[in-house]
């Protein structure tokens, strides 16, 4: 009895530390409608400042406490500043644009916290006077897990004190409701993101600080948490710091048992929980309908054919494109066809976010299945390249009809997050089922077929796979089937009101959009030789949604841009000391300079250039 | 002749609350028939009903030409033809006017899973057309985002009318208008319908609207049909004068609709 | 300031790469090596190890280089990804004129890039990866290791754990394959030198998300007698910080694997558990010829003691300027041939030579106990293990190899 009752409260600590960073991305979200990324490296920052502040200070309780609290207050104004400089000036943008802008932050402060901490983990002291263990019915619990036990409640206590007792806190809850509604009162929206920024930054700062006599800090802190503080949002509901408190002792409590039973479970189960509450109440368990929505919501201009003009720059560019193995050299084909390969994978998700109005955080699934299921068949079944090129796909469409089914019954953020679980779900099996998958040692040996082993040959393999998979997506979204998804995209209402089954068809642009990526993946494969469990991870997924997002969300040309722009970058900057602070840079540059992405400010360019031009980008 | 559509024994309870009770009423062919009621009455809870957003309680009947609308989704009562307007217009704002009206037309044509055809080169005649019947043909190339609300109204009326419907339930059509658009617009619709022969059931606030316009009127009222007739019979009507003198005015509804 | 300046001079000297034209000749006069870590994703160990290589390079080529020519390496970060690992690998062999290979730390990547070596036909040094698919059950004849595999030093660990009383053993280890290939060995070691031995509880924490309090409970409730440890890094300082909180250490021995290497005991600090059993490198304790005269060097140029992946980094170049000279040329073909048994006669850890018949080196790993020195966390007691003595006989571990 007593070790289960040791083991609880083991998972209530944890829970406290969990709930600290993520109430404070719930607030953020729900005030500014912001994802993010950043989140975690506030949290990393948090401790860094925490331990060098007290080992500074070296000051008893007092001194302790002081820091922890002094850090916080700092990464609270690193949040404002952040805010002010960078976030204040796209709040007008493109749903989710600002995502792109914490990614961006997360990388400077990756390279940042490096040049200035250094590479080493660091030990901070622990808590003065909470440094031992309690025996609690006979079990040694250390007294600093009872202190978080207490400190979680406080905060959320504090917070609802915040929300309920003071003119700011109700302005909050009432631009979580109704965003418009406060800008119609009269209230400074401007400063009142701001604070719900530095209240944000602050939580996470004040949850790494917590963190000191617990762990060693480290570099990666800010991405070990992030994906976990997402879940815990997500589950108890965008905007529900009540619901991100019992999601956070949910997640706590039951990996604390699982352990025991299981111990492999780990790696998956928040996203296991997620998926499940997801489907059982798809806002999360506190949150409200209309909780999901991202960002402001403009309408998009209509799509048009392009004009003959474009059509001719379009063909010549592909000409290039084509002739280019004739006079570059092997290893530029070899960039090429990763180019290409980046380019099918981001407009795939782009015909399902962009023409589809679904957000995904994990298509690299279909990207990963795909490149599996041809890895597997090569290897295992023994097919040549042209059939597993050809069979691969139709695999992704099936893990795509699978996690469709429940996705599309979400919206918004909620749907992104069950990709986002589905990914990692198929992430996790891969990796641990070593006997089928090959585990993280992956699979290797998955060459072209001998006639197509040259990089040259191989290139316009992928030329005609990848540009014939672009070319089809683009075909279909110029075609009903993309007008519809459009149209339940923009009115789903309306959309069933002119007889169209909406779950049903936007079930099938997942499956369109998953099989494409599955494509890419299987051009990928061949490419590199080997498949690991990374072409299903989070990286994966971020890399393209960061792809979609940077090149302009509203344009069909948006992706190619994005991704064509994304990987060149960032195969020039990783030559270079501290590149992800250069490529980070680089990212808000391109934010604050062309707020509704690449293919966006391409076009102003073009008509600032030619004032009697219409951009053709679209 | 036999009715476009015939409502029987209409009833939904939420919870412990009658909303709407045992409602009885059938619509002729090329009827214009409005709906009203005080605020709650439960106008829009039968009008959800007709068009299957809500499922309402057990026993009750409601066929079009003869067949069952009940426990049909929305989707399908629509091919059954039956189209729609919404008091706050639906339409797809990134689209053109004409390609709103093609979605529909594409649609209705069930060509919606087509990958390959060029979505804005589909039935552009037939669209055309029913832009020049709300006289919206010269708006055709515009984005549906930068239209006045009364355009909106218009086209929403045009996609309405695509699939080529029996009936049509428009609910609240001019919310939101100006008394003079209000007008305009119901006319149009008016004279759109007798030209097609179209059923037209309505709600609506504005009383000007319903007497100008409608062939017959329901009087709602706390669940219950208290009153059909038409405009005279209506304005004449003891118990109808009793609710609306209570509950506010009957015939100077405008604070009513400017709440709305 | 120093680092913008370099970061700019940096970017300035990388733009002509951005040109697509086919590559410009190398100088005759240099033999360009190539090289790949996950220098951004891992830098608490790739750091020490790029200095132990540029060291030794700057040792050679002021020593008037291989044949009269100077040595080059172009290095560059894999990002941590095993995509990005083989674009560059291509890169540095077809633009740069790279005649060999070497790097890598993540065993994924060290795989990536070992079966691109076999494919575009290319030495390649793996000089970090532990995992022993590399050079057994996916080996090839383009891929040779250098540090003492997961195996061996398990094998190590597990020489040391029979000569203990305990019984109930229980592992906790990183749930990937280094911690599955570290748990399996050291059980079939173990088992081996004492039939006796159970194995009562395994926990697998995924890596760097280890949830220290739960898994020290749940190690505690099994009631080992003693416990392996495989978790490292930030994984292992919650574990040590829990576990002692715990008292899980109390009466218990325990071995862990790595835990003496100064990446990983440094940062443990004055909470250096007492008495583990592990696997590392005492730096500041070695007293040969060589391994003085190393540290000195590199002390000097770093103004640091050097760490484990500095040993590696410096003895990967010792081994690749061995086998340029013993080959005489930069064929692929003729380094093969001069790899299959090549001898470094001298090296700070002693001499080691790379086995013929599964490619693995016999560096060494020193072996020892955990102790606070002074308030500094040291390894004490330590011997020097030579690897040939933990490696399965050639003739076996050909057996493990595929076919070729």
């Amino acid at each position: 009895m007593g070790f289960y009752f040791a083991q609880l409260l083991t998972g209530l600590a944890n829970a406290s530390s969990l709930f600290l960073i993520a109430s404070g991305l719930s607030i953020i979200f729900g005030v500014t409608r912001i994802v993010n990324f950043a989140h975690g490296s506030f949290y990393m920052v948090g401790a860094y400042l925490a331990y060098t502040i007290v080992t500074a200070l070296n000051g008893g309780i007092f001194g302790f406490w002081f820091s922890i609290i002094a850090a916080a207050a700092i990464v609270g104004v690193i949040g404002l500043l952040i805010e002010m400089t960078i976030l204040r000036r796209i709040y007008r943008a493109p749903e989710l644009f600002q995502l792109v802008a914490t990614f961006g932050v997360v990388l400077i402060f990756q390279d940042a916290t490096l040049a200035i901490w250094g590479a080493e983990d660091l030990l901070g002291p622990r808590a003065p006077g909470l440094d031992r263990a309690v025996r609690i019915m006979g079990e040694p619990i250390p007294e600093y897990d009872l202190a978080l036990i207490a400190i979680g409640p406080a905060v959320l206590a504090g917070i609802w004190l915040l929300f309920h007792k003071t003119r700011w806190g109700v302005l909050v809850r009432a631009a979580t409701e109704d965003r418009e509604m406060v800008g119609a009162l009269g209230v400074n929206q401007a400063w009142l993101f701001s604070a719900a920024f530095v209240l944000g930054a602050f939580l996470a700062g004040l949850g790494g600080a917590l963190q000191i006599p617990r762990e060693a800090v480290s570099l990666q802190m800010d991405l070990s948490i992030i994906g976990e503080a997402f879940v815990v949002v997500v589950i108890g509901g965008m905007g529900s710091v009540s619901g991100a408190f019992v999601a956070a002792v949910l997640i706590s409590v039951l990996n604390a048992f699982a352990i025991l039973i299981f111990p492999q479970i780990s790696i998956v189960l928040p996203f296991i929980v997620m998926a499940v509450v997801l489907i059982l109440r798809p806002y999360g368990l506190f949150g409200k309908p209309g909780s999901e929505h991202v960002g402001t919501e403009e309408p998009e201009q209509p799509l048009k054919l392009m004009s003959q003009k474009s059509t001719m720059v379009l063909l010549a560019a592909v000409m290039v494109l084509a002739f280019s193995p004739a006079v570059t050299a092997d290893f530029t084909s070899i960039l090429l066809v990763d180019v290409m390969v980046a380019t099918l994978f981001a407009v795939s998700l782009h015909f399902m976010m962009g023409i589809g109005g679904m957000v995904s955080f994990g298509h690299a699934a279909y990207f990963g299945v795909g490149a599996y299921a041809a890895a597997m068949m090569v290897k295992f079944l023994g097919f040549g390249m042209l059939p597993a090129m050809l069979l691969a796909p139709f695999f992704a469409a099936a893990a795509a009809l699978f996690f469709g089914w429940f996705c599309v019954r979400l919206s918004g953020v909620y749907l992104a997050m069950l990709t986002m679980a589905a990914a990692q779900i198929l992430w996790g099996v891969t990796f641990q089922w070593q006997a089928f998958t090959g585990g993280d040692d992956g699979i290797l040996g998955v060459w072209p077929a001998e006639w197509a082993s040259s990089d040259k040959v191989y290139f316009y393999i992928a030329f005609v796979l990848c540009l014939g998979g672009i070319w089809f997506l683009r075909r279909v979204a110029h075609s009903p089937f993309g007008y519809t998804l459009r149209g339940i995209r923009d009115s789903q209402t309306r959309a069933e009101a002119i007889g169209v089954d909406t779950k049903f068809h936007q079930w099938m642009g997942f499956v369109v959009a998953g099989s494409l990526a599955g494509l890419a993946g299987v051009v990928f494969a061949f490419s590199k030789g080997s498949v690991f469990p990374d072409t299903l991870g989070i990286a994966q997924s971020i890399d393209g949604l960061i792809m979609v997002l940077l090149g302009g969300i509203h344009a069909l040309a948006g992706p190619i841009f994005g991704a064509v722009a994304f990987v060149m970058i960032e195969d020039w900057v990783t030559r270079l000391d501290y590149w992800r602070f250069i490529f980070g840079g680089i990212i808000l540059v391109v934010v604050l300079l062309a707020p509704d992405g690449i293919a966006g400010g391409v076009n102003r360019l073009i008509r600032a250039i030619l004032p009697n031009q219409k951009g053709g980008a679209a | 002749m036999s009715p476009v559509l015939s409502v029987r024994n209409l009833s939904k309870n939420f919870g412990g609350i009658k909303a709407v009770q045992d409602v009885n009423f059938d619509v002729a062919k090329g009827e214009f028939l409005a709906l009203i009621g005080p605020n709650g009455a439960g106008k829009t809870t039968c009008f959800n009903m007709l068009n299957g957003y809500l499922k309402p309680n057990s026993g009750g009947s409601v066929q079009l030409n003869g067949k069952e609308l009940l426990g049909t989704p929305p989707r399908k009562i629509w091919r059954m033809g039956v189209g729609r307007t919404f008091q706050i217009t639906e339409t797809f704002l990134s689209m053109t006017v004409l390609e709103n009206i093609q979605m529909a037309l594409i649609s209705h044509h069930r060509r919606v899973f087509d990958m390959f055809s060029r979505a804005t080169r589909l039935y552009v005649d037939e669209a055309m057309a029913l832009l020049d019947l709300v006289s919206m043909s010269e708006h055709a190339e515009r984005a549906c985002s930068e239209l006045a609300y009364g355009d909106l109204k218009r086209l929403e009326l045009a996609i309405a009318l695509a699939h080529e419907p029996a009936l049509l339930l428009m609910d609240e059509p001019t919310a939101g208008m100006a008394p003079s658009e209000r007008i305009a617009l119901m006319a149009l619709t008016a004279d759109i319908v007798q030209r097609e022969g179209v059923s037209v059931v309505f709600t609506e606030h504005d009383m000007d609207v319903v007497f100008a316009h409608s062939h017959r009127i329901l009087v709602l009222n706390r669940g219950e049909l208290i009153a059909e007739g038409t405009g005279d019979e209506i304005r004449a009507n003891p118990t109808v004068q009793e609710v609306y003198l209570g509950g506010g005015t009957l015939f100077e509804d405008k604070k009513e609709a400017a709440n709305a | 300031m120093t680092m913008i300046r370099r970061t700019v001079l940096g970017a300035l000297a990388a733009l002509p790469l951005m040109g697509f034209g086919p590559q410009v000749a190398q100088a005759a006069d240099t033999i360009v090596i190539g090289e790949v870590n996950s220098y951004t994703r891992l830098p608490a160990f790739t750091e020490p190890y790029k200095k132990g290589w540029q060291l030794a390079i700057e040792q050679i080529n002021a020593a008037g280089g291989i044949d009269g020519k100077q040595l080059e390496v172009i290095s560059r970060d894999d990002t941590g990804d095993p995509a990005t690992a083989i674009r560059i690998a291509e890169e540095l062999v077809a633009k740069e004129g790279a005649v060999l290979i070497f790097g890598t730390f993540l065993s994924n990547i060290g795989l990536a890039v070992s079966d691109f070596a076999q494919q575009k036909q290319v030495l390649f040094l793996a000089s970090e990866p532990l995992s022993d698919a590399i050079v057994w059950s996916k080996g090839n004849k383009y891929t040779y290791r250098l540090r003492p595999s997961t195996h061996m030093q398990a094998a190590m660990l597990a020489e040391q754990a029979a000569k203990l009383d305990a019984v109930k053993w229980a592992t906790v280890a990183p749930n990937y394959a280094y911690g599955h290939d570290a748990v399996k060995a050291f059980k079939s070691e173990l088992s081996k030198l004492r039939p006796d031995v159970e194995f009562v509880e395994e926990q697998w924490p995924p890596v760097f998300k280890i949830d220290a309090g739960s898994t020290v409970r749940a190690l505690e409730a099994s009631k080992p007698d003693a416990i392996f440890n495989v978790t490292f890094g930030g994984d292992l300082a919650k574990f040590v910080r829990e576990g002692s909180l715990r008292f899980l250490f109390e009466d218990r021995a325990v071995a862990s694997l790595l835990t003496g290497e100064p990446e990983y005991l440094h940062p443990l600090g004055n909470e250096t558990p007492d008495g583990w059993i592990v696997t590392g490198y005492p730096p500041a304790d070695i007293d040969t010829d060589s391994h003085n005269a190393f540290a000195k060097a590199y002390t000097d140029k770093f103004g640091e003691a050097p760490k484990t992946g500095s040993i590696v980094g410096y003895n990967s170049v010792l081994a690749i300027a061995a086998a340029l000279t013993k080959a005489g040329s930069t064929d692929t073909e003729a380094l093969l041939a001069a790899m299959e048994g090549l001898e470094v006669t001298d090296s700070p850890t002693g001499p080691f030579m790379f086995r013929a018949a599964d490619h693995q080196s016999t560096m060494g790993a020193y072996v020892g106990k955990t102790a606070l020195v002074d308030g500094e966390p040291k390894m004490v007691d330590w011997t020097y293990a030579d690897g040939a003595a933990y490696l399965p006989s050639e003739e076996e571990a050909a057996k493990l190899r595929p076919a070729e």
